[in-house]
């Protein structure tokens, strides 16, 4: 290599990327394969977090297990990796304690949606004060492509390996139908529409929830001979409708179908602490002691 | 037919210019910068990086708009654009793209 | 650091075993209970949701005892202490993230009223059976300290140790009470709260840029932060540094899992809690836990009459177990009698600690109903042979 080359990489390698104070860089490169999206997804997500100009000291995020679930991992707020599916409640517990968090949840749609479906109904029913991120790429990816509750009919994973026939999870109309008061979906592509709608996601107090439509290259893509997450991409740039406000149960998704993106719900209602405070106080009037978070020690 | 018109303020208005930072050794080689920069700027280079994949380069740097695109849309934090500035154009001394300064190669 | 007077219940009380641990929850500084109901547990919850509004505290009845456990470890890290409470089919669904608190080193508290099982078995009826599954229940290795009161008055006790166990070696804490022990009502007497020791919370001085979350000192516990703090730390499941950053080699799962274990192993003797009584020269010793301790008195005392020189030994830690102890007292005597609901689980550590020093005779219940005194009789006139 020439001297001039040389120093070209070192300039490189030395070079910050905006990102990088939010992002764990010791920690790179991330798992996730070529071509998939959820990068891109985190991208926009650090995007909104700048944006929506959150104290990022006050902000935690949890994921479960899975592609998605190492996104905890690699962003530079309190971040926890908890287990399968539990990364709502883990949450709830962390909101709880400390009410002055913004916690975000950030997981795959086999996590938060299918072993974690129940936690997902009950969180979005109390509205607890979360932001709810769930990567949808249709597959259990980290274990191989599994049929997941969000494969569409006929798509061939490794546990049908003739093809789904089960009818898979509409996301945002049951996050509405349980009482999320922010839903959106955005595909990988929407990368600067998906970015607002996660930083309103995150100012929104209450349950809201954001669905990503990810291409998985490796397992979806290449199972389904789709070609590679670049493909999908593209895909997604042909097939994808914006409709804000749309009629949420026509929001199904089959295979290789239309998938209408856009902002669905965005309502108030009390959160979790609001409600209970409230009512609590009604009730029990000057007796009633607020829990306001943990006493600091020092 | 036409959709738009050419603002009233069209000669005050000046086009930003962006100078796109490369970090090719982060790269995986996805190229959903290079099929989705609005300006095609972009291709995959025919180097490769470390890991063995060909990193993008710019072909036509000097049509950056800095419109963030590819920023956003790469995985693996490897690409962003800074805004050039006003009186550095013209100044040969600054390569428009720090990638695209492919010496004897 | 003491007990807030503002959460003491000062005074003598006719509580039962349920409520009395609700009682010891609050006045060791508990601010977040999560739980599902299940019988023969629901009186503790109840009691939280009554209390916790005139004290400062959060109730949270979960959608089920997966997310309750979750949800106690998350609050754990939020900086609240934290407790859940259930009974065997509950304590199944929690060994998941029981396993995680082991794993993040979240301090947190379980109370598992034990009834009869396996599954859904005896709601209402007592068993002593999960006491092996309290050890061993999640899967891979790891340690935890397990209490067994005896009474309402010890279930208050054992709950305000059990916090202060989980604060000092960040483990998951669990009380073993059992049905008969959580419903039976009795006298209990809550103290003044300057008579109530609290360990506190083991946060870091470290600034941001000195503190490895994961880092520990010669007692293998790491001190802790709470999210929000601006640490910005990493917390996993997976086998971590001590950034607490995942790595997946075996040289980090042997340096890992064996603090794990070492931070409990190497304080065992420390952790050793018995009520002992004539132990000293006896012939026979009844070892007993919860209820079978009180079930084993009238046995003993019948025994004694008739001259056999019978000691009784109750754990009131039962994990880590005793075994000193009981090796110490196998070399002395004829036999141990080991009385617990269940056919057959502390009675398997009586006998390993014994060293085949001497004999053990289990007198079994398959639960729903206590021993009769008379069978542990037998088992003692066996054993004095």
């Amino acid at each position: 290599m020439s001297e001039v080359q040389l120093k070209k990489k070192k300039e490189e390698l030395e070079e910050e990327h905006p990102m990088e104070h939010l992002l764990r860089m010791e920690r790179m490169p991330h798992i996730w394969c070529p071509t998939c999206g959820i990068g891109t997804a985190v991208t926009a997500f650090l995007m909104a977090l700048e944006k929506s100009q959150i104290p990022l000291k006050d902000t935690a995020i949890v994921s479960g297990i899975g592609c998605t679930g190492r996104v905890a991992g690699y962003v530079k707020l309190d971040s926890f990796h908890s287990t399968h599916g539990r990364a709502i409640p883990f949450a709830t517990g962390l909101k709880l304690a400390n009410p002055k968090l913004k916690v975000v949840v950030f997981s795959g749609d086999g996590d938060i949606i299918g072993i974690g479906g129940n936690h997902f109904l009950h969180a979005a029913r109390r509205n607890m004060d979360l932001t709810v991120v769930c990567v949808n790429n249709f597959i259990y990816a980290m274990t191989g492509g599994q049929c997941a509750a969000t494969t569409p009919i006929t798509a061939n994973t490794s546990t049908s390996p003739y093809g789904n026939f089960e009818q898979p999870f509409n996301l945002p109309y049951l996050a509405a139908s349980c009482g999320a008061v922010y839903v959106a979906r955005w595909t990988a592509l929407d990368v600067r529409r998906l970015a607002k709608s996660l930083t309103e996601a995150l100012q929104k107090k209450g349950f809201s929830f954001v669905e990503i439509i990810c291409p998985c290259s490796t397992l979806y893509a290449r199972r389904n001979r789709l070609g590679t997450g670049l493909d999908l991409m593209k895909f997604y740039h042909d097939n994808s409708v914006i409709k804000h406000g749309a009629d949420l149960s026509e929001l199904d998704i089959g295979f290789q179908s239309k998938i209408v993106v856009g902002k669905f719900i965005d309502r108030e209602r009390p959160t979790f602490i609001e409600g209970v405070n409230q009512g609590l106080r009604g009730v029990l009037k000057e007796k009633f002691v607020e829990y306001g978070g943990p006493i600091d020690d020092d | 037919m036409r959709f738009w018109r050419k603002p009233l303020d069209a000669d005050k208005l000046q086009i930003p210019h962006g100078e796109i930072h490369i970090i090719r050794e982060r790269c995986k080689g996805c190229a959903f910068c290079v099929e989705y920069c609005p300006k095609d700027v972009l291709e995959l280079s025919t180097e490769f990086n470390l890991k063995g994949y060909h990193p993008p380069a710019a072909k036509n740097a000097e049509a950056c708009v800095h419109c963030g695109l590819c920023e956003l849309l790469c995985p693996e934090f490897a690409l962003f654009v800074l805004e050039k500035k006003e009186e550095e154009k013209g100044d040969k001394s600054i390569t428009p793209c720090k990638e695209v300064e492919k010496v004897e190669s | 650091m003491k007990a807030d007077p503002k959460r003491v219940l000062t005074g003598a009380h006719y509580l039962d075993g349920d409520h009395a641990a609700a009682e010891g929850a609050l006045a060791a500084g508990c601010t977040f209970v999560a739980g599902y109901p299940i019988t023969p547990s629901t009186e503790v919850v109840e009691r939280m949701a009554e209390r916790f509004p005139r004290v400062g505290g959060v109730f949270i009845q979960m959608e089920d005892e997966l997310g309750s456990m979750a949800a106690v470890v998350g609050a754990a890290w939020g900086g609240s202490k934290a407790m859940t409470v259930t009974s065997g089919p509950g304590f199944s669904l929690m060994m998941e993230n029981i396993g995680l608190a082991c794993m993040m080193e979240a301090p947190c508290v379980v109370v598992n009223v034990q009834r009869g099982g396996p599954s859904t078995g005896l709601p209402t009826l007592p068993g002593q059976a999960d006491m092996m599954q309290a050890k061993w229940g999640s899967h891979g290795d790891y340690e935890l300290i397990a209490l067994s009161p005896n009474s309402p008055q010890e279930c208050f006790w054992a709950t305000i140790k059990a916090f202060n166990l989980s604060e000092r070696f960040r483990v998951p804490v669990l009380v073993m009470m059992d049905e008969c022990v959580g419903h039976m009502t009795e006298k209990v007497v809550i103290p003044e709260a300057d008579q109530i020791e609290l360990y506190p919370r083991r946060y870091t001085k470290l600034s941001p840029e000195e503190y490895l979350p994961f880092k520990t000192g010669k007692d293998l516990v790491p001190e802790m932060i709470k999210a929000g703090d601006g640490y910005k730390i990493h917390v996993t499941g997976l086998t971590h540094d001590e950034r607490g950053y995942p790595v997946m080699t075996w040289e980090a799962q042997e340096k890992l899992v064996r603090r794990l274990i070492e931070k409990i192993r190497l304080f065992k003797d420390e952790l050793v809690d018995v009520e002992e009584e004539q132990t000293d020269n006896a012939d026979v010793v009844v070892v007993s836990y919860g209820i079978s301790s009180r079930v084993s008195i009238p046995a003993i005392q019948k025994a004694r009459k008739e001259g056999i020189k019978v000691g009784y030994l109750r754990l009131i830690i039962a994990w880590p177990f005793p075994e000193k102890k009981i090796y110490e007292l196998a070399q002395k005597i004829k036999g141990f009698v080991v009385v617990e609901m269940n056919y057959g689980q502390m009675v398997l550590e009586v006998e390993r600690a014994t060293k085949g020093k001497t004999k053990t005779i289990l007198v079994p219940h398959g639960g729903g109903w206590v021993h009769e005194p008379e069978d542990i009789y037998k088992a003692i006139k066996e054993a004095a042979k």
